[in-house]
């Protein structure tokens, strides 16, 4: 059938750039790769041990700028969202979704590269959590949004000011939800190239101050894919299975762990109606 | 702020309960500290857009009044002489990104097809997670794989297959090095399905079941019940979806400015090395030295951002609308 064809299109690629990178990244990868630094030009040998820490580092700094942030805006948009206010934040947000992350870039490097006069860890940092945050608050937003409406009112009825139901009731409820939300959007934020080329720009060494450039996974296996030498591209592969490896785990991680709640819920349910069954025989 | 504060009384009014206790007016006061923290970081959010925006204008400036004349007619990009024509970058963008559509909407809307109403609830599920891990692959990966296997690939089978088939259109001539127009938008094509298919899945879930039931009553086959009683309710949806997924596909970076060739020109066939807005900021942008070059970089990121916004506010118009179709026709 024609329908059936047109999906073995679609996965056709998503299997060869699997195997591709499997294959090449598993064959160039050892153990070197996570403990030593980049060889000078022209030696063979060396790792990326420095870009491995810089994502790591950058990611978990933007996940700490964005991720309050963008949780509290998310609750706003659920709890509150129907004034001029939230609309005009409900926009801004759709607006950001859309903006491409190399602008984004563009703005961290007016931002913050341009008063530091240096490129940054912190700079770098700045970009993803702008480019994650509209992700984080509108996933909290959905999830929050999905809470039925006679939990609140039961909550308000048994006396509770309204902040309370809110942060102990809906959110405390809902926690795993959000967690899966924000997971998502870390695994987009740590494959992220263009706003980190001249943000965080690039390093040869372990660096763990954030006024000082960064190197970075996707950063790193760009220099490395461009460059004429064969060990580099080699690198650049394995680089590229330690990055996909990452970001997939992450996102199979979130999405397993909805899959997990829903067929918890599942369980439960006939569980209770089985005790319901047995109850009435 | 002023309009959130009044808005709070009014639904304070109506929704949160008043109690004789003594705790009502504190409780009152706590909600308020609340509600306006959380106003307060939505002001945030929203100013850091505006800023953006504001910025991004500002650095341009300089630009557009030196060369503003010339950026969107002429082609001619060369920083040494300060010379900053954008047409090639423009052209480049919306070519890769409309060749990617024509090539991922047919395809993204027949899987999306597949999966809803051919396979069965729990294969589609599968599938389904697998079209969207696509879209968790890093753009740098795709970039990686289009430049060593892509490349090559389209330079060594695709190119003299389309040769020897399409071979009297212009669009099909010229020599080919891999690496251009047809490379980028290949990759992209992969890269927008996922957007497009999981929109159309969801537009396709608003098909009422009894309509589907009363096409196949009145002897429609198969086929002819989904390109009657699917596809054509959701035209609209469809559209939106593509729309949506051109505005992903102008916006990539990575993977297109490894496999374009980054050659600021514009040429008629697809086989040529092309430059798209976002290649040239990721290529010069980290050594631009002259602050007019910068300028103009910034210029060509204004020209990205206007652009993909405009795409964006069309899709969801459309997208909108479709919903607000159906739920009126869900009311009666």
């Amino acid at each position: 059938m024609l329908l059936a064809l047109s999906a073995v299109i679609v996965l056709a690629p998503l299997f060869l750039v699997f195997q591709y990178v499997f294959v090449m990244g598993a064959t160039s990868l050892s153990w070197d790769f996570f403990t030593q630094l980049p060889a000078p030009v022209g030696e063979t040998g060396g790792g990326m041990k420095h870009a491995i820490l810089g994502t790591l580092y950058m990611v978990a700094l933007s996940a700490v700028i964005s991720v309050p942030i963008g949780v509290f805006c998310g609750i706003y948009l659920a709890e509150y969202g129907k004034g001029k206010l939230a609309s005009l934040l409900r926009f801004s947000i759709d607006l950001l979704t859309g903006v491409p992350s190399i602008v984004i870039g563009i703005f961290a490097y007016i931002l913050v590269v341009v008063p530091l006069k240096s490129f940054s860890a912190l700079a770098g940092a700045f970009a993803l959590s702008i480019i994650i945050l509209p992700i984080v608050t509108r996933s909290s937003e959905e999830i929050l949004k999905l809470v039925p409406q006679h939990i609140r009112e039961a909550g308000l009825a048994l006396g509770l000011p309204r902040w309370k139901v809110t942060y102990f009731i809906i959110v405390k409820g809902n926690l795993s939800g959000l967690v899966t939300g924000i997971m998502l959007a870390i695994s987009r934020a740590a494959g992220e190239t263009a706003p980190l080329l001249f943000t965080a720009f690039g390093s040869n060494f372990v660096n763990l101050q954030p006024t000082a450039p960064m190197a970075s996974l996707p950063v790193q296996i760009y220099t490395y894919a461009i460059s004429p030498f064969e060990d580099w591209q080699r690198q650049a592969w394995a680089g590229a299975f330690v990055l996909i490896c990452l970001v997939l785990g992450l996102n199979l991680a979130a999405r397993l762990m909805i899959n997990g709640r829903k067929l918890k819920r599942k369980l439960e349910k006939r569980k209770a109606f089985k005790a319901q069954r047995e109850e009435s025989l | 702020m002023k309009s959130a504060t009044n808005a709070y009384t009014q639904e304070s009014g109506s929704e949160t309960v008043e109690l004789n206790f003594g705790h009502g007016q504190k409780f009152k006061r706590q909600d308020q500290l609340n509600r306006r923290f959380l106003g307060f970081l939505a002001c945030f959010v929203i100013l850091v857009l505006f800023a953006l925006v504001a910025l991004l204008f500002r650095e341009a400036w300089p630009a557009i009044q030196e060369s503003g004349d010339i950026f969107f007619t002429d082609s001619y990009w060369d920083p040494a002489a300060e010379i900053y024509g954008g047409l090639a970058f423009i052209f480049g963008t919306l070519v890769t990104s409309i060749v990617a559509i024509a090539i991922a909407a047919p395809v993204s809307i027949a899987v999306a097809l597949f999966i809803n109403e051919v396979l069965s609830k729990r294969w589609g599920r599968f599938i389904g997670i697998f079209v969207e891990m696509i879209a968790a692959v890093p753009s740098i990966v795709f970039g990686l794989w289009g430049l060593f296997y892509l490349a090559p690939w389209v330079k060594d089978t695709l190119t003299p297959f389309l040769k020897s088939t399409l071979g009297f259109i212009p669009l099909f001539q010229g020599p080919s090095f891999g690496i251009g127009i047809m490379a980028a938008s290949l990759i992209l094509a992969i890269m927008i399905v996922p957007t497009i298919s999981s929109i159309c899945r969801e537009v396709f879930k608003t098909v009422p079941g009894h309509q589907k039931e009363a096409a196949l009553a009145l002897g429609a086959t198969r086929f002819e019940m989904l390109k009657l009683a699917v596809l054509r309710p959701s035209f609209s949806g469809i559209v939106g979806a593509s729309v949506l997924g051109l505005g992903r596909a102008l916006g990539e970076t990575m993977a297109v400015a490894m496999v374009i060739g980054n050659n600021p020109q514009i040429s008629s066939s697809l086989f040529a090395p092309a430059a798209t807005m976002a290649s040239v900021i990721a290529n010069e942008y980290a050594e631009a030295n002259s602050d007019l070059h910068v300028s103009a970089l910034c210029l060509v990121a204004v020209t990205l951002f206007i652009v993909t916004f405009i795409v964006n506010s069309l899709a969801r118009l459309v997208v909108w609308h479709n919903e607000r179709r159906h739920l009126k026709k869900g009311g009666v």
